[in-house]
């Protein structure tokens, strides 16, 4: 341990629903270093927010985590009992969620909601909680702190929101700060500023962060490492550059391709991903991914590929990369 | 505020006038009168009885005159119970109904908030299940029901409590169950349903991931939002319930508000179902103003204009 702040090794985790065993996440492994941002990619109910949310113990029912280790700053966090754990949340790991508009109570006061975790994680007196507030409030760049304190999330426009979710994430300066699509719900204009924000804020508490969403062009600008995530499973993993210049698996050059350019020509269409996403109630037997894969194999089709490992960070779980590095050995002797 | 207040009054009045104009019209398309029944008597003594209480003049005299008194403070006597005016019946009815009813309103609120927030938080699960029975129960059993199997059974079978009149404690028990049990149902499936709501709120989601302990989540950040739609209904049912209820009263020989209502509506004791209707309208309106208020003091979006 000690080496990295965030350590999970193959986590599986499932929803048991009426309908059945629904295995959100398959030997899922993260690491993150202290100061790093790790950027998790992948479409919805891929398993990205799971993920983190398992990581402060706030997995919702029905789910179960039903194996593998979450290493956290010297925690074992899934051993941990939920006061222990609570103690960590809001404290030790933060989270800024995807839609600022809900996500603070309506009924009470923007100082009362800052300062209450505060005053819950310090023994910080009322007075300095409310100090404190002010400060945070001019930290994530809200004009007339003292006023903001008094008002009601209602009043308040949608990114000044985020920003007020912002500094209640970072009161009491957490180690870890999980982003879960922190500017999907917002305009473009001010996503840019939300995200511009959080850099700075990075750079200046120097805490990790873990960058959920499904805009790669946010996590290519902020990212050093990446995880592509399909269905519960982490595909491909690599840095910044592994996965924009040497995509490996085909799921994640699909992604690539996809994105809009600006040197596409004229009438060139973008290239979406065919199929829709897995059911994962029912998923293949094989690799999750085969059945939307235009090179798919037919040992794609039965079963689950192994791990394909380049250089230190980089890997993904492909049966074409196997297979490809199996020839590259074998040519090699 | 004030304004806004000011606003309600003058609101209020307007609909009271509305409230007793249509009563007293209505009222008197009811065939009948009030010295109609009981024994005959002289045309001479019906017709003496009649010009005394004024009921010899013309309808819309007799409206005029009614409002003119009704305004200064006078709704005039009673037709049927000698010597009283409206006003003493009600002065000396009223605070037993109140004191009936607003015990049971508060029985209804202990019990009907704290056990719609657990069938909520239970949801599915076996307690969830035994709130959601009784509270259906109290909703589809007529009070009349309850009335008499609590008397039956309690009353005199088991002979642990008195079934009638209110001389003491005791004799409050069966007829606040009785009163509270539809409210207090009632209760037990708004505050079910809003706090389910409420608990799916990404707030509560932040208040977790804040690592604020399960009972300071619940009691600070749901309670006050899951608890608004409790508030709207509480409101008229307070001035419902505080004005008696006629089949509870009768049953417990409670000398209550409740039970003049009828009384007057079967006597077309004229005056004194302008009294009680005035009254009860008064009542509910009051409560609604008090409602909004109270909503603007829960959640601070709301705008009194």
């Amino acid at each position: 341990m000690g080496e990295y702040l965030v350590d999970v090794k193959n986590e599986r985790l499932s929803f048991f629903t009426p309908a059945g065993e629904v295995k959100a996440l398959n030997d899922v492994s993260i690491r993150l270093k202290e100061g790093e941002v790790l950027g998790i990619v992948g479409e919805s109910g891929s398993g990205k927010s799971v993920t983190a949310y398992s990581l402060m113990g706030l997995t919702a029912h029905p789910g179960k985590l039903l194996g593998g280790e979450l290493h956290f700053n010297g925690h074992q966090v899934e051993t941990l009992s939920e006061k222990e754990i609570r103690k960590i949340r809001g404290n030790e790991i933060s989270i800024i969620f995807q839609d600022p508009m809900t996500s603070l109570n309506p009924v009470y006061t923007i100082g009362n909601q800052i300062t209450e975790v505060i005053r819950l994680h310090t023994d910080k007196t009322k007075q300095q909680a409310k100090e404190r507030a002010r400060e945070l409030l001019e930290l994530v760049g809200i004009n007339e702190p003292e006023k903001r304190l008094k008002q009601y999330p209602h009043e308040l426009s949608g990114g000044m929101r985020q920003r007020v979710m912002i500094a209640i994430a970072l009161a009491c300066e957490p180690k870890l700060l999980i982003a879960d699509e922190p500017t999907t719900a917002l305009d473009v204009t001010i996503q840019a500023q939300i995200l511009e924000l959080m850099m700075e804020l990075k750079d200046k508490l120097g805490m990790a962060i873990i960058m959920i969403t499904h805009d790669l062009g946010v996590v290519a600008s902020m990212c050093e490492r990446i995880a592509v995530m399909y269905a519960g499973r982490i595909i491909e993993y690599g840095t910044t550059d592994d996965i924009f210049y040497h995509p490996k698996h085909e799921y994640t050059k699909g992604l690539i391709r996809s994105i809009p350019r600006l040197d596409t020509k004229e009438h060139e269409r973008l290239v979406p991903i065919e199929g829709t996403p897995v059911d994962m109630l029912n998923p293949p037997a094989g690799c999750p991914f085969a059945p939307r894969c235009d090179a798919a194999m037919r040992i794609c089709l039965r079963e689950m590929p192994p791990v394909t490992t380049f250089g230190d960070v980089h890997y993904t779980q492909c049966w074409l990369n196997q297979k490809e590095e199996m020839e590259k050995g074998a040519s090699h002797e | 505020m004030f304004k806004y207040i000011v606003k309600r009054i003058l609101l209020a009045v307007v609909t009271i006038w509305a409230v007793a104009t249509l009563t007293f019209f209505l009222m008197n398309l009811v065939p009948g009168g009030p010295f109609l029944s009981e024994k005959a008597i002289s045309p001479q003594a019906q017709a003496a009885l009649e010009a005394k209480y004024g009921l010899d003049k013309p309808m819309s005299e007799r409206y005029l005159n009614y409002m003119t008194g009704a305004l200064h403070g006078d709704f005039g006597d009673s037709l049927k119970q000698r010597g009283r005016t409206v006003m003493s019946i009600i002065s000396m009815k009223f605070p037993v109904s109140a004191r009936v009813g607003g015990i049971s309103v508060l029985v209804a609120l202990v019990l009907g908030i704290p056990l719609g927030s657990v069938a909520a938080l239970k949801r599915g699960k076996p307690a969830d299940s035994i709130i959601s029975v009784i509270a259906t129960c109290g909703i589809a059993v007529p009070s009349f029901v309850i009335c008499t199997v609590l008397m039956y059974f309690v009353g005199v079978k088991l002979g642990l409590l008195p079934t009638m009149g209110l001389e003491s404690a005791k004799h409050y028990v069966m007829p606040v169950i009785a009163l509270s049990f539809y409210p207090t149902a009632y209760i037990m499936r708004l505050m079910r349903s809003s706090m389910l709501d409420v608990l799916g709120q990404d707030y509560m989601r932040t208040a977790r991931a804040k690592g604020l302990a399960g009972g300071k989540i619940l009691f600070k950040h749901a309670l006050r939002n899951a608890i608004l739609p409790v508030v709207t209904y509480v409101g008229p049912m307070l001035a419902y319930t505080i004005t008696g209820s006629f089949v509870v009263e009768k049953i417990f020989v409670i000398p209550g508000l409740g039970g003049e209502f009828i009384k007057a509506i079967n006597g077309r004791d004229y005056t004194l179902i302008m009294g009680t209707t005035i009254f009860l309208a008064t009542l509910v309106i009051v409560m609604n103003v008090v409602v909004d208020i109270v909503y603007k003091l829960v959640d601070p979006r709301i705008k009194l204009k």
